[in-house]
C-alpha cells in the first residue's frame, strides 16, 4: 500500500514537471531582446555601406520625387481608380489625425494643441508640384516629421494622388460634375462626423 | 455475527456513485482552472515603461491602429511602433510631461523603449496577422475593445480551442475588409452576421473546415 502511494505521487510529480522548452525555443521572435549583442537588439542594423536585398534606390524620381534634383510635376507611374481608393485609405490612416479628412488642417491632434498645418486648399499648395508633396511626406517639413519609416514608397505616391483629388474636390464647379451625377449632390450620403468643415 | 447491516449494500453502492461524482467534479475543476484567466493570463493589466493608453489615442483621438502597428497587413507580426512614431506628435504635445520622459530619453539616446509583451503564443504555434486581416477578421474580434483600454490587456485566452472555435466556422466573425480596425463594429442594418458572414466567407474564398483545422496549419 505504502509503495503504491509512493509510485502514484512520483507519477503525479513527473506529469507536473513538464518542461517548457518548446514554449520558448532558442530563436528570436520579432522584437525579442538579445543577450548576445551589446545593444540588446536581436534585429541587426545593416552595416554602413551595404544595401539590403530589394532596397536599392536607383530610380531617383520614384524614391525622391525629383528628376536631376528638380521636383517632378508628374507621377512616376500611372494612377488608376483603385490606386486612388488605396490612397484615400492610406490618407485616412496616416494624415487625418493632423490634417483632417478634408485636408484643411483641423485634425483631432491639432485640436489638442499641435501646430496647425496650412490647408491644402490655399493657392500656394494647389500650385505645388506632386514631387513637393512626396518630398514632404518622405522627409517632413518644419514641425511635421517624415513618414518614410511608416509608409512604403508606392503608398506615399498614392496618398499624394489623393491629396490632389481632395484639392480638386474643394475647388470644383458645378459644370465640372458629370451631368448624370449632378442630382446626387443635392442628396449627399450621411457624412461621418469627424472634422468640422471650416472654410 | 453480521458485521455489516443490510443497509451497507446501499452505502457501498452510494459510495461508488459519490466517488464517480467526486472524480467528475475534480475533472471539472481542473478544466476550469485550465481555462481560467489565472492560467491563460487573460484580462490582466501589465505595467509598461510608459503609461501608454490606447483609450486616449484610439478612443479619444481616433488614430487608426495601422498608424502605429504598420506591419499588421503585410506581416506575421503586427509591429510595435518605434519611438519615432510617438515623436511625430509628442515633439509638441505634452512635450514637457514627466509621463513622457522615457519616450524622449529613448529618442535622444537612440535606445529602444522596452515594452513588456502582453500577448505571447508558445513558439510551437504559427500565427500570422496578415492572413487574418486580409480575410476580414477584425482586430476587435481577437483583441476586444482596445479603444477602452487605459492599459493594454489580453482579452482572449489564446488557447487552441479559441483558435479552433473560429477556424471551424469563421462566418460567425468575419466582417467587410474596410471595417478591420473599426472598434464597436455593428452589422449593417437589414442583414445579420450569419447572412453577411456566409456571404463574405464565399467572397473572400476562405478555406473549408478541413484545411482550417488541420494540425499543420498552426503547428508547422
Ligand atoms: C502628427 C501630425 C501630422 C501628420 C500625421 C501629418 N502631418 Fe503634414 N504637417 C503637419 C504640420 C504640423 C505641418 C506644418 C509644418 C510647419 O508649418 O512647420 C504639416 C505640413 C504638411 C505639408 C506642407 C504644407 C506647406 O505649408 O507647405 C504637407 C504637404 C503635408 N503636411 C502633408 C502631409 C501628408 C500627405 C500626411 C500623411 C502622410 C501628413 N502631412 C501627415 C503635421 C502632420
Ligand atoms: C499611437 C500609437 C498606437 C495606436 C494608434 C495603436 N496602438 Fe496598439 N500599441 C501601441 C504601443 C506603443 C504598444 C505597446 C505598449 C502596450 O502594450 O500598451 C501597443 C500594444 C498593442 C497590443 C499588445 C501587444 C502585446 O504586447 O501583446 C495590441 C494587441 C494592440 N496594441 C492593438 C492595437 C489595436 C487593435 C489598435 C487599433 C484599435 C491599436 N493597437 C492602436 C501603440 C499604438
Ligand atoms: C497622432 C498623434 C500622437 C501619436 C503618434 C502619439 N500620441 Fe501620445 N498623445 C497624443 C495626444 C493628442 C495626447 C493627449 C491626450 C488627450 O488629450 O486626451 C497624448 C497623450 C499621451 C500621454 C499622456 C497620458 C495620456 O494618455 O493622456 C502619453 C504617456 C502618451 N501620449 C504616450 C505616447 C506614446 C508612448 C506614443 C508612441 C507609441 C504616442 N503617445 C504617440 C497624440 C499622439
Ligand atoms: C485572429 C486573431 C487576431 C486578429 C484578427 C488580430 N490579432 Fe493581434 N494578435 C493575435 C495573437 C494570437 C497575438 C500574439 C502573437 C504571438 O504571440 O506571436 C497578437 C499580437 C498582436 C500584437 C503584438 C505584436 C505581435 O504581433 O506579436 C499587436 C501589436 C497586435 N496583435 C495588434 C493587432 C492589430 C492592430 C490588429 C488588427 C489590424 C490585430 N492585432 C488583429 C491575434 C489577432
Ligand atoms: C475570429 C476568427 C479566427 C481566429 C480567432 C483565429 N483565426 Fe486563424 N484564420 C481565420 C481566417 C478567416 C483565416 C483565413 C483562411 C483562408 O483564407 O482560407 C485564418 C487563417 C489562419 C492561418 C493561415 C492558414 C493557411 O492556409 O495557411 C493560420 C496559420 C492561422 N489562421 C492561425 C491561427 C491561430 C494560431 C489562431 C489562434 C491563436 C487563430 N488562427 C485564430 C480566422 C481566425
Ligand atoms: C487554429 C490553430 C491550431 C490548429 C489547427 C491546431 N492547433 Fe494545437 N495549438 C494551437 C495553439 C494556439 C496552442 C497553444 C495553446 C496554449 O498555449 O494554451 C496549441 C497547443 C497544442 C498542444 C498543447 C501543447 C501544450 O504544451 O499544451 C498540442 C499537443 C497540440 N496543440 C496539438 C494539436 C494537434 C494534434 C492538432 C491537429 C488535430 C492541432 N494541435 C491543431 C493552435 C492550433
Amino acid at each position: 500500500m505504502r509503495r503504491n502511494l509512493f509510485v502514484v505521487v512520483l507519477l503525479a510529480l513527473g506529469a507536473g514537471a513538464c518542461r517548457q522548452d518548446m514554449h520558448d525555443t532558442p530563436r528570436y521572435e520579432a522584437y525579442e531582446s538579445s543577450a548576445f549583442f551589446a545593444d540588446g537588439k536581436a534585429a541587426r542594423p545593416t552595416p554602413t555601406g551595404t544595401v539590403a536585398r530589394g532596397w536599392l534606390r536607383e530610380d531617383e524620381t520614384l524614391y525622391t520625387g525629383r528628376a536631376n534634383g528638380e521636383l517632378v510635376a508628374e507621377f512616376p507611374f500611372p494612377v488608376s481608380q483603385a490606386d486612388l481608393q488605396r490612397g484615400r485609405d492610406r490618407y485616412d490612416i496616416y494624415c487625418t489625425p493632423c490634417h483632417g479628412a478634408l485636408g484643411d488642417g483641423q485634425g483631432m491632434v491639432v485640436q489638442r494643441g499641435l501646430r496647425r498645418a496650412a490647408s491644402y486648399h490655399q493657392d500656394r499648395l494647389r500650385d505645388e508640384k506632386v514631387g513637393y508633396f512626396y518630398d514632404v511626406v518622405t522627409n517632413g517639413f518644419g514641425a511635421m516629421q517624415g513618414y518614410a519609416e511608416q509608409i512604403p514608397v508606392r503608398d506615399r505616391w498614392l496618398i499624394v494622388a489623393y491629396v490632389r483629388a481632395l484639392q480638386l474636390s474643394q475647388h470644383a464647379t458645378m459644370a465640372e460634375v458629370p451631368a448624370d451625377r449632378q442630382g446626387a449632390l443635392d442628396n449627399p450620403p450621411p457624412k461621418k462626423a469627424e472634422t468640422p468643415a471650416a472654410h | 455475527m453480521q458485521v455489516f447491516p443490510k443497509s451497507a449494500n446501499y452505502w457501498s453502492r452510494g459510495s461508488i456513485i459519490a466517488g464517480l461524482f467526486v472524480l467528475a467534479s475534480l475533472g471539472w475543476v481542473i478544466l476550469t482552472i485550465q481555462r481560467s484567466d489565472f492560467v491563460t493570463q487573460a484580462n490582466q493589466f501589465i505595467e509598461q515603461p510608459v503609461q501608454f493608453s490606447h483609450q486616449h489615442h484610439v478612443g479619444g483621438i481616433g488614430i487608426d491602429c495601422r498608424y502605429c502597428h504598420t506591419a499588421v497587413e503585410v506581416s506575421t507580426s503586427a509591429g510595435i511602433p518605434p519611438t519615432k512614431t510617438c515623436i511625430n506628435c509628442h515633439s509638441q504635445i505634452w512635450s514637457t510631461s514627466p509621463y513622457l520622459e522615457p519616450v524622449r530619453a529613448s529618442f535622444r539616446d537612440d535606445t529602444p523603449l522596452q515594452w513588456i509583451r502582453v500577448h505571447d503564443l508558445p513558439d510551437f504555434v504559427y500565427f500570422n496577422h496578415s492572413i487574418h486581416v486580409k480575410q476580414g477578421v477584425g482586430c476587435e474580434t481577437c483583441h476586444g475593445r482596445v479603444d477602452r483600454m487605459p492599459l493594454m490587456l489580453q482579452k482572449s485566452s489564446l488557447q487552441m480551442e479559441w483558435c479552433l472555435d473560429c477556424h471551424r466556422n469563421p462566418s460567425q466573425y468575419v466582417r467587410p475588409r474596410d471595417q478591420i480596425t473599426t472598434m464597436g463594429y455593428q452589422v449593417p442594418d437589414g442583414t445579420t452576421q450569419a447572412e453577411l458572414g456566409a456571404q463574405l466567407v464565399k467572397a473572400y474564398n476562405i478555406a473549408g473546415v478541413e484545411h482550417m483545422t488541420s494540425c499543420s496549419v498552426c503547428h508547422r
